[in-house]
Parts: C-alpha cells; sequence; structure tokens
C-alpha cells in the first residue's frame, strides 16, 4: 500500500465491500501509469481525439483593460466536449479497458464529467451509467440527451437533496454492488485514494503544458496560476507542475454563491470545516453534528459541499489560497470575458476570471497570470440569461 | 463477560435494528422496549446521517425523515441513557464516521460509555482507518464492530484477527436492503473466520423471512435484520409497537436455537 494521504487528508473511508477494489485499482494503476504501451496510447487518444495540447492564450484585450500583468488563458475549453473532463476520463476508461472492465459509470452535477465519460466509453467500447441528481436533470436536460446519444444509461438520483453529492452516494452504491466487471470514474480530486492521485495526475496536463508554454513565451515563470475551485480537479491539474517552484502563486477559487456570510454557498475551505466524508478526509460544509450541509452556487460544477484533500493540505500548508467569489462577481465575469475576448467560457471558469480582474490591475506589467479557462460556456447562456432577468426559449 | 459476549452465550442472537428518531425519538424509546420484550438479544441503534452510502433506499429515507424530525446526538444521547434504566441487553451504535468525527473522539466515546453503549459500527471505516477511533474506543471500553464482506477475500483473516464484540457479515453485495435470495457462500466465509478468532459472527444486509433468519442462524451465530423493520414503521407510523414486536418475537423464534 503507498501513501495514501496529504498531510493528515485524504484516507480511504468506504465500505468493505469496496476495498479489495480500490487496493486492485491502486496496484493497476501504479503498474499501467509506468507502462510504455499505456503511456503512449493515453498520449495518442489526448492528441488526436481531445486535441491537446490546449492552446495557451494571451489576452490582449484583458491584459490592456486591467492595465496589470500580462493575461494568459490556457484553453482547456477547446479540448473534445469542451472541458478539461475529458483529460481525465480518457485516462480512467482506457484504465479500466486494461483492468479487464466492460462497465464505466460516473457521477455528474451540470454534466460536463458524465458527457465526457460517455464520450470515452463510446470510443473504447464499454457499457456506460451515469448517476445525476434529479434536480441536475431538468436544469441540464440538453446535457441528459447528449449523453443518451452517446449511448449512455442517465440514471436521475431522487435520493436525499437530489443533486450532485447524492449522485455520488448513489455511484458509490451502485458501484459496490458489481465491482467485478464496473469501474467507477470519479470525476474530481476526490473520493478515497488512489482517486485524488489518478485524477491529479491524468490533469496535470494541464500544467505540464501550461509551464513549457509561459516559459516559451515569457521566458520566465508566472507571477500567479488561478482556477476555480469545486472539488478540485482542473485546479489540481494547473497547480501540479508549479507547486515546486515557490515563487509562482497558486490561487483556487471557491463558490461563494449569494455570498459567504449567507446559507447559500458552496465554499468548503471559507466555512467548512475538517470532516469525513464520500472516503476522504478533507473540509466540508457540515453542520455541528457532522451532517453534510446542502450548499449552493449558480454554477452547478462548482456546487460541491466538500474540496480534495490535496487541496486541504495546500492550504493547511500555505503554498496555495483559497478566495470566495460570488455568484454576481462570476456572472459579471463571464459577460466581461465575452465582450472583452470574444470567448464565453463555463461559469465555473469564470470564477477564476472574476478574481483575476480584482488582481491584475496590481500586478506589475512584467508579470504574467495564467486563468485555467476549464470549460466552455454553451452549457450556461440559458441559466446567465435567467439569472439577468431575459426571458428566451433552450 | 461483557453484554456482548452474553448476548451470543448458549444462544444464536436476534439483532434488530432501528434508527434513532424514526418517526421520532419517543416512538424509537417505544420501538426498543417492544423489540426487547419480543426477545431482541441486542439491538443496533443507528444514528442517522445525511449522506448514508451503505444503505439502500428504506434505510435512507427513514435517516432523513429522523433529521427532519429534530433527531441528533444530544437526544440519542438521553434517549439511551434512559433506556438502559430498565434494559439489560446489548446496545450498539451504527453510524457513519463523521458525525463521530465532528463530536469529538474522546467526547463521542465518552459519552457512549456513560450511557451504556457497548459497540459501535461505522460502515465506512475499514479496517485500514480503525485507528481513526481505536485508542478512543479502547480507552471508553466501546467495542468495535468491523464488518466482513462477500469481497473480503484474503482480508477476511486481518480483519477477524482483530475483532472484538462480534463480526458483521455482510451476506450480499451493494447496500442494506431486502433480498428474495442470497447467493454467497457464506458458510466458507464463517469457517474462515473461524479459524482465527472465537468472536461470534452475525449475518446482515438482505435478512427479512423468519425462513432466512433460521437458514442463517444455522451457519453464523446472530442474524441482523434492519430493513424490513424500517419497511414496518414507515407503514405503520407511530402505531408500529405491535406489528414490530410480532415481527421481531416470529423471527426470533425462527432461529435455530
Amino acid at each position: 500500500m503507498g501513501k495514501t494521504r496529504f498531510g493528515i487528508y485524504g484516507g480511504q473511508y468506504i465500505p468493505e465491500t469496496l476495498m479489495n477494489e480500490i487496493i486492485n485499482l491502486e496496484k493497476q494503476y501504479e503498474y499501467y501509469k509506468n507502462n510504455p504501451d499505456f503511456v503512449n496510447e493515453l498520449n495518442t487518444l489526448l492528441k488526436n481525439y481531445a486535441g491537446r495540447p490546449s492552446l495557451l492564450y494571451y489576452a490582449e484585450k484583458m491584459t490592456k483593460d486591467l492595465g496589470g500583468a500580462k493575461i494568459y488563458l490556457k484553453r482547456e475549453d477547446l479540448n473534445h466536449t469542451g472541458s478539461h473532463k475529458i483529460n481525465n476520463v480518457l485516462g480512467q476508461v482506457l484504465l479500466a479497458k486494461k483492468m479487464g472492465k466492460t462497465r464505466v459509470i460516473a457521477e455528474t452535477g451540470a454534466g460536463q464529467h458524465g458527457v465526457a465519460t460517455a464520450t470515452a466509453a463510446a470510443l473504447l467500447g464499454m457499457e456506460c451509467e451515469i448517476f445525476m441528481g434529479e434536480e441536475d436533470t431538468k436544469r441540464q436536460a440538453l446535457n441528459v440527451y447528449r449523453m443518451k446519444l452517446l449511448g449512455a444509461k442517465v440514471n436521475a438520483v431522487t435520493s436525499g437533496t437530489k443533486v450532485l453529492k447524492d449522485a455520488v452516494n448513489e455511484a458509490m452504491r451502485n458501484w459496490s454492488t458489481r465491482v467485478a466487471d464496473t469501474h467507477y470514474v470519479l470525476g474530481s480530486v476526490m473520493g478515497p485514494h488512489p482517486f485524488p492521485t489518478i485524477v491529479r495526475d491524468f490533469q496535470s496536463v494541464i500544467s505540464k503544458e501550461a509551464k513549457q508554454q509561459i516559459l516559451e513565451y515569457e521566458g520566465k515563470l508566472p507571477y500567479a496560476v488561478v482556477a476555480c475551485v469545486g472539488g478540485g480537479s482542473n485546479a489540481m491539474g494547473m497547480f501540479y507542475n508549479f507547486i515546486e517552484e515557490k515563487s509562482v502563486k497558486l490561487i483556487g477559487c471557491e463558490a461563494a454563491g449569494k455570498g459567504i456570510d449567507t446559507d447559500k454557498h458552496a465554499a468548503s475551505i471559507a466555512k467548512g470545516k475538517v470532516g469525513i466524508f464520500h472516503g476522504m478526509k478533507s473540509y466540508f460544509c457540515q453542520d455541528k453534528y457532522g451532517q453534510i450541509d446542502e450548499v449552493y452556487s449558480i454554477s452547478a460544477g462548482l456546487d460541491y459541499p466538500g474540496i480534495g484533500p490535496e487541496h486541504a493540505y495546500l492550504h493547511d500548508t500555505g503554498r496555495a489560497e483559497y478566495v470566495p467569489i460570488t455568484d454576481e462577481e462570476a456572472v459579471s465575469a463571464f459577460e466581461y470575458l465575452a465582450r472583452t475576448e470574444g470567448i464565453i467560457c463555463a461559469i465555473e471558469s469564470a470564477h477564476a476570471v472574476a478574481h483575476v480582474r480584482k488582481i491584475a490591475p496590481k500586478t506589475d506589467k512584467n508579470e504574467s497570470i495564467i486563468i485555467c479557462l476549464s470549460g466552455r460556456g454553451d452549457k450556461d447562456v440559458a441559466a446567465i440569461a435567467r439569472y439577468r432577468g431575459e426571458k428566451i426559449y433552450e | 463477560m461483557n453484554r456482548i459476549e452474553s448476548a451470543f452465550k448458549n444462544k444464536k442472537a436476534f439483532i434488530p435494528f432501528i434508527t434513532a428518531g424514526y418517526p421520532n425519538i419517543n416512538k424509537t424509546e417505544d420501538f426498543i422496549y417492544k423489540m426487547v420484550s419480543a426477545g431482541a438479544d441486542l439491538i443496533e441503534i443507528g444514528i442517522p446521517f445525511s449522506d448514508p452510502v451503505a444503505e439502500g433506499p428504506v434505510i435512507q429515507e427513514s435517516s432523513q425523515k429522523a433529521l427532519e424530525a429534530g433527531t441528533n446526538l444530544d437526544n440519542i444521547f438521553e434517549l439511551v441513557k434512559k433506556v438502559r434504566k430498565t434494559v439489560n441487553i446489548p446496545l450498539v451504535f451504527m453510524t457513519y464516521v463523521n458525525p463521530v468525527f465532528r463530536y469529538g473522539y474522546d467526547n463521542f466515546f465518552k459519552q457512549c460509555s456513560l450511557i451504556g453503549i457497548d459497540g459501535i459500527i461505522i460502515p465506512d471505516l475499514p479496517f485500514e482507518e480503525k485507528n481513526e477511533i481505536y485508542e478512543y474506543a479502547k480507552k471508553y471500553d466501546i467495542k468495535i464492530v468491523s464488518l466482513i464482506a462477500p469481497t473480503s477475500q484474503q482480508r477476511i483473516e486481518d480483519i477477524a484477527k482483530e475483532a472484538e464484540g462480534f463480526l458483521y457479515v455482510v451476506s450480499s453485495m451493494g447496500v442494506t436492503g431486502v433480498r428474495t435470495e442470497i447467493k454467497t457462500d457464506l458458510k466458507s466465509i464463517i469457517e474462515s473466520v473461524k479459524k482465527v478468532t472465537n468472536v461470534p459472527t452475525a449475518i446482515g444486509f438482505g435478512i427479512h423471512s423468519p425462513e432466512q433468519a433460521n437458514k442463517m442462524s444455522k451457519i453464523s451465530d446472530g442474524v441482523i435484520v434492519g430493513s424490513a423493520i424500517i419497511k414496518i414503521i414507515k407503514q405503520y407510523g407511530t402505531d408500529a409497537d405491535k406489528y414490530i414486536y410480532d415481527y421481531v418475537k416470529s423471527m426470533k423464534d425462527s432461529m435455530n436455537n
């Protein structure tokens, strides 16, 4: 058994029924991650299917407008299926296939991870079932149909609060009924070990590329890298290869919803407490009796009551900084990026854009800041219109 | 001899489960008395959790309803304290790790010991993570009841070697809930257990009929029933007392004593 924790965070808090499968997963992953054929096959898929490397785009108009550091956008929104989720999914579904599995399951909030998993399953010839909170299936009906087009079965989860955390519960329950032929493609850097490590490794391609790209363009490391954080997979991907570069600030942007002083937010670092849930010890929004809170964000992808264990560790050690961004700030940034750069980004990613609007003007012009633009915003257009009081038909 | 040992002494133990606070905390008290008088040998009291990942729909719903009714650890401790005045059979908590963690391990196990709880079952605290609570449970002499699953294989021996109280043998894959048929080779699992420990075994998950209880009691030391009882409470609500009594009695009588 390898290292299962980041400081005190992480671990394997799961039912006994799943333990042997998790141990097996770790063994198989440790083998395949260094297997040249596997690595080669995955890299080929990332290049020829997902469209990697993704661009590091210099946002010149935004830079001029804000009048400070040079702003670069890591364009994960240009990947196949429209977000960073495909990086992890191709890795995990390929791994599942090597492990002899014939079926994959996944949770999804807004549907991005579900669509990515259904896509990889279609490509690699696996049976696929997606668990999605009933509330989310209503809010994201288009993504539900997209997954069905890709050949996946979508289960609307009616237990608990009927949103993302309940979808994770249901996926874990389903996995425990049939581990023999099924792999659970967890979508973020969360859950029991080895998932936080596996997902981080597959997402670390983001910072691996970004580091090379920024050195090529600027000749030096950036002042900061900024990403939105729900469970935290795009942020871990964006941070990972910069962790060792102590001069680079790592900034994660949490969903503050209607404000962290209201009860409508999903800010696990700002407002959460240490707890144990979904297989891991980390920060969670919860009450004094340890019951997990219902959380809220305009962004379904950040609407999760916890954060990955490695983020909890980076927070405690002070290596990364986590800031809350409200719905209003995120929506304004969403509109700003569309007008200024002609890019409609995901409302999740707009949380990172919002923070950079605050810090860039205060940062020296010779410095640079990279924003991880984790996804594209087509899925959010209708919700933003509603937020602004516009009546449109989807 | 501690209370858990005596529950298995020279007999097969029938172990009913009840969600504390479903439909309300006062009825839980009444239901416990009924189960005791119907012959329950040990009672599992469920501390409801918002996200019970090892439970099927029946216990999930009861947990949610109990929380909505205002059930919390403080009033559950009060309940047990009251019940303990007249009830002498072992009482074991069943919950998830977060409510225990949040309450504070030392404080939680201290309370358990003060009110007369004998053991604890935490399905999301596997063997590898047992150290999380071990020293506190030991300090206050609360037995940690471990689970063995159909997939445990080579882990059976490790888990059984450190077992205390009793061993909870999970009959089937998946979550709690009534099943018509149990296919796992439980006999060989229990044989592996018996090679390394004398700690009694009880089979749970999916058992609901007296026929199943009879069959399971032939290969193990006890039988655990949860969802079938919660279903009775769901059907009859605050009037479930008599039905719970009849059901527990029929199950206990069917066992191979």
